[in-house]
């Protein structure tokens, strides 16, 4: 497949990961909620690209807000974000921790449909409000309801520790272990380059010690410690998805805008276990798509925004993408091709480890990310992209590896 | 009868009171844990809250239904596997609302004694008066037909004593948690003569299911922990007023209480720990050990002076702390309690002045919190107590002293067949009193 138009990202803006890690958070106290976040995201964006009227759509990507907030009908936050908003066509979609990348989608897809020439586009989650204990009970819904009552307390981090025990038990623990533990301290040294990532204010000095923690089944998951999963955030990214015509409407400079030059969206049986524990297959099938239509090959890939919901995600992904055979990706890992100033680096301001994970926002935080690394602006996270690597791909996923979003993007010329 | 048996019906006496209430959550915690296992399902427990102040009561159940919540959110993941035939049941959330549901059930608040006649177990949390829980023992006793344990959490009154005064024939010991017992580790176990076999190995397989650490004390009044606690601060006390003949009084128990805290690297300094017990409790329980302490004077006249002035210590209901010979505010120490003018003298007006008479700290000096938990500690404490003693200042030759001091109060405990042996003296000290090091050790050799 080819894309028939030309589709362009424009204006991004992430507001701050909120939660434990970032000075100003106390549980105690009372926060920003959906309305704060919708407002301070959806008017950054409206304010670059020239105001409400020059945006003909909008899509919200909001996970379960009808559970950590009691508000369902997101799509009614637009007029509520800028009066100039009331009677345009609002959508809000769903699809677990993929949900931001589904709202990029629908974006891309107005765009290409030319039903909209601009589509303001926010991911928006608010996670804070309950503990971690029934945080778990409310995320358990990106996986198949029936599998809840045998599931884990905390759900998809047992989902993901059973991943994690298969690798160890066919690649090796040890290496694996290190492996997290290095994808961890990558994570940590990138969020501390980005003001608005939560663990922004890290400053533990032996990050190697703490990725190494010993995993302990009693108090949490058998295979997973604490600092390989991401966190409970607060936040919202958002952008606008602009055809031609629509740069020129909001009088945006082609160097400040990214093209999407492929995608590819896959799904896979909610019902069912992953075929191999130690494959993140659905993302492999995503991947080829979008390399396929962007008619590139992994080679050419600068800088990949990657799922690591848990570390082992993370290196599960560089074997998926087909950096590395299966099984060697804590090779690749270890050597530090993803780290911030190898090969290809990965989820260069912390990814969902190190940034944030509010998860109806995350699709559309990764391509804020790569908007700002191919245009030069990501401040002091910025990376070399190098001449003959030039292309970001990012991988958006929802559930165990079943709803998969992922996209090729190149600086626009 | 075993374990789980004697766990079908028990009484906690003083339910409401500050020990009462964490004890009656334990055992709350422990005989629901209990009649949840499969072979346990058609048991019935029974958890009476005894306790004379109806209005406390009703807070009681509050706070218990609150801390069994907190528990339940902490060991959700087992208490998934408990309620896995529970098909009804889900959610996180809705195993935690069992849970607690599970717990509250077994729990009854009574004012009345009558109900803890029918009990196998007495956990006994009642005020601290000799007379006072004699009479609650004698009286179940004389009234019940299943012979029942008394588990006492007496601070001071020996065992023995009690055993002979209720008539209870051995059916008693000591089980002496430290506040809050919810959350502190220390368990100090006390057999007299005639406490029969069974009660102490009950004792010690409940203390191993409540992950506590047991040492075992000898019958004598205060046990290890105020027997140590309370000669250590009449030692300070005394130390203070010998000092005011140098400087005002005030000034004396700064420094005092700067040289217990800061000198010897322990959590607090010792008249703020007089005070988080309360001036009347320290002063209540030697009360209760002098007359079976015949070669120490276990009393203090300035505990005397400052009760006399109403000036108590102890902490709000909040737990935050009261005033007391030091003035608190938000947790920090910012006066001291001047009995000549009875009102509190702002320490910065005569720190500084004080602390130049101390002389300078030791080089090698490291806050507590530093050093409690560093794996390095035994070296760190080598290294500054071999600086201190060769110092020449007030401060470090009074710390000396006191270190000293309170070792010899640590190894008579010993000598005294207080305690068995100086190890359980610094596990006291070390888990009771969250001292970085035990009193008894080679740092001054
Ligand atoms: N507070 C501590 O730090 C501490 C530590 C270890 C042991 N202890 C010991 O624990 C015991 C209780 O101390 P506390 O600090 O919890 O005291 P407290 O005053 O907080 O509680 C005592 C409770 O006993 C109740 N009570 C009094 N007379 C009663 C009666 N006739 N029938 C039923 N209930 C009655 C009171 O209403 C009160 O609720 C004492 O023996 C004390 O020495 C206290």
């Amino acid at each position: 497949m080819k894309l028939r138009k030309k589709i362009y990202m424009v204006a991004g803006y992430n507001t701050i990961s909120m939660g434990t890690g970032r000075k100003e958070f106390n549980p105690k106290k009372e926060r920003p909620g959906l309305e704060e976040y919708m407002k301070e995201a959806g008017q950054a964006v409206l304010k670059q690209i020239g105001g409400a009227a020059n945006v003909d759509e909008c899509v919200v990507g909001n996970f379960i807000a009808a559970r950590f907030n009691r508000q369902a009908n997101m799509a009614g936050f637009f007029p509520f974000v800028d009066e100039g908003l009331k009677y345009k066509p609002c959508t809000r979609v769903e699809g677990a921790c993929g949900t931001g990348a589904l709202a990029l989608m629908n974006g891309i897809k107005s765009v290409l449909a030319e039903t909209a020439e601009v589509v303001l586009v926010v991911g928006i989650e608010v996670q804070n409000t309950v503990k971690a204990i029934y945080g778990a009970d409310i995320l358990a819904a990106a996986g198949w309801s029936k599998e809840r009552k045998d599931g884990h307390a905390y759900f998809f981090p047992g989902k993901f520790s059973d991943r994690a025990g298969h690798y160890y038990e066919k690649f090796g623990k040890e290496k694996t272990r290190k492996a997290m533990a290095k994808w961890f301290v990558n994570a940590m040294e990138n969020a501390r380059l980005c003001s608005t990532a939560q663990e922004f204010h890290n400053t533990s000095k032996d990050l190697e010690a703490l990725g190494m923690m010993e995993p302990n089944g009693r108090s949490f998951v058998d295979n997973l410690n604490v600092f390989d999963c991401s966190k409970v955030s607060d936040g919202a990214s958002a952008l606008a998805i602009v055809s031609e015509e629509g740069l020129k409407r909001c009088g945006i400079d082609k160097k400040d805008a990214i093209e999407v030059i492929g995608f590819g969206q896959t799904e896979n049986d909610i019902t069912k276990p992953p075929a191999d524990h130690t494959k993140l297959d659905t993302t492999a099938a995503a991947v080829k798509k979008a390399l396929e239509m962007a008619n590139i090959t992994k080679e050419q890939i600068g800088t990949v925004e990657c799922h690591d919901c848990f570390t082992i995600a993370g290196i599960m992904a560089t074997e998926a993408i087909g950096f590395a055979e299966h099984g060697k990706g804590i090779d690749f890992v270890l050597a530090g091709n993803t780290s911030r100033t190898g090969e290809v680096p990965f989820n260069t301001t912390g990814g969902l480890i190190g940034w944030g994970h509010p998860t109806g926002a995350t699709g559309v935080h990764q391509a804020v990310t790569i908007l700002e690394q191919l245009t030069g602006k990501a401040g002091d996270a910025q990376i070399n992209i190098k001449p003959n690597r030039p292309y970001g791909l990012t991988i958006n996923m929802g559930g165990d590896d079943k709803t998969l979003v992922s996209i090729v993007y190149k600086k626009a010329e | 009868m075993n374990y789980v048996e004697k766990f079908q019906n028990v009484s906690v006496l003083g339910a409401a009171g500050k020990m009462g209430s964490g004890i009656l959550l334990l055992t709350a915690i422990e005989m629901a844990d209990m009649s949840l296992k499969p072979e346990n399902k058609d048991k019935l427990f029974i958890l009476y809250a005894v306790d004379i102040n109806q209005k406390a009561l009703g807070g009681l159940m509050k706070y218990i239904q609150a801390q069994v919540f907190k528990a339940a959110e902490k060991k959700t993941i087992a208490l998934r596997k408990v309620y896995a035939d529970r098909k009804d049941l889900i959610d996180n959330l809705e195993i935690i609302e069992q849970y607690v549901k599970d717990v509250m059930n077994i729990i009854r608040p009574v004012t009345t004694l009558e109900s803890a006649y029918e009990s196998n177990i007495i956990f006994e949390a009642a005020s601290e008066n000799p007379d006072l829980k004699i009479k609650m023992f004698s009286q179940i006793n004389q009234n019940s037909k299943v012979k029942p344990w008394f588990l006492t959490n007496t601070s001071s009154i020996p065992i023995g004593y009690l055993d002979k005064e209720a008539k209870l024939e051995g059916r008693v010991l000591g089980v002496h948690f430290y506040n809050p017992p919810a959350v502190q580790k220390l368990v100090e176990v006390i057999k007299s003569e005639k406490t029969v076999a069974e009660l102490p190995e009950f004792a010690t397989q409940l203390i191993k299911n409540l992950r506590k650490i047991e040492v075992p004390s000898n019958d004598f009044a205060g046990f290890i922990g105020n027997g140590h606690f309370m000669r250590d601060a009449l030692y300070g006390m005394n130390e203070a007023v010998k000092l005011s003949a140098q400087m005002p009084l005030i000034e004396s128990i700064y420094s005092i209480n700067k040289i217990t805290q800061d000198y010897l690297i322990r959590p607090m300094g010792i008249f703020q720990l007089i005070d988080y017990v309360g001036i009347d409790v320290c002063q209540y329980i030697m009360k209760v050990m002098k007359p079976h302490v015949t070669d120490e004077d276990i009393h203090s006249p300035l505990l005397d002076k400052f009760m006399e002035m109403g000036v108590k210590g102890g902490q709000n209901s909040d737990g935050s702390q009261k005033d007391g010979f030091l003035k608190y505010e938000k947790g920090k120490v910012t006066g001291i309690y001047d009995p000549e003018t009875k009102q509190y003298i702002a320490i910065e007006s005569f720190a500084a002045k004080c602390d130049a008479k101390l002389g300078a700290l030791p080089t090698t000096i490291k806050p507590w919190k530093a050093v409690v938990g560093n794996p390095a500690k035994e070296e760190i404490f080598k290294q500054y107590f071999a600086e201190l003693k060769t110092m020449d200042t007030l401060g470090a030759k009074m710390a000396t002293l006191y270190a000293i001091r309170s070792k010899a109060i640590g190894q008579k405990l010993v000598s005294d067949k207080v305690a068995f042996n100086e190890k359980d003296v610094n596990t006291v000290l070390l888990t009771g009193f969250f001292h970085a090091y035990g009193p008894i050790n080679d740092y001054l050799n």
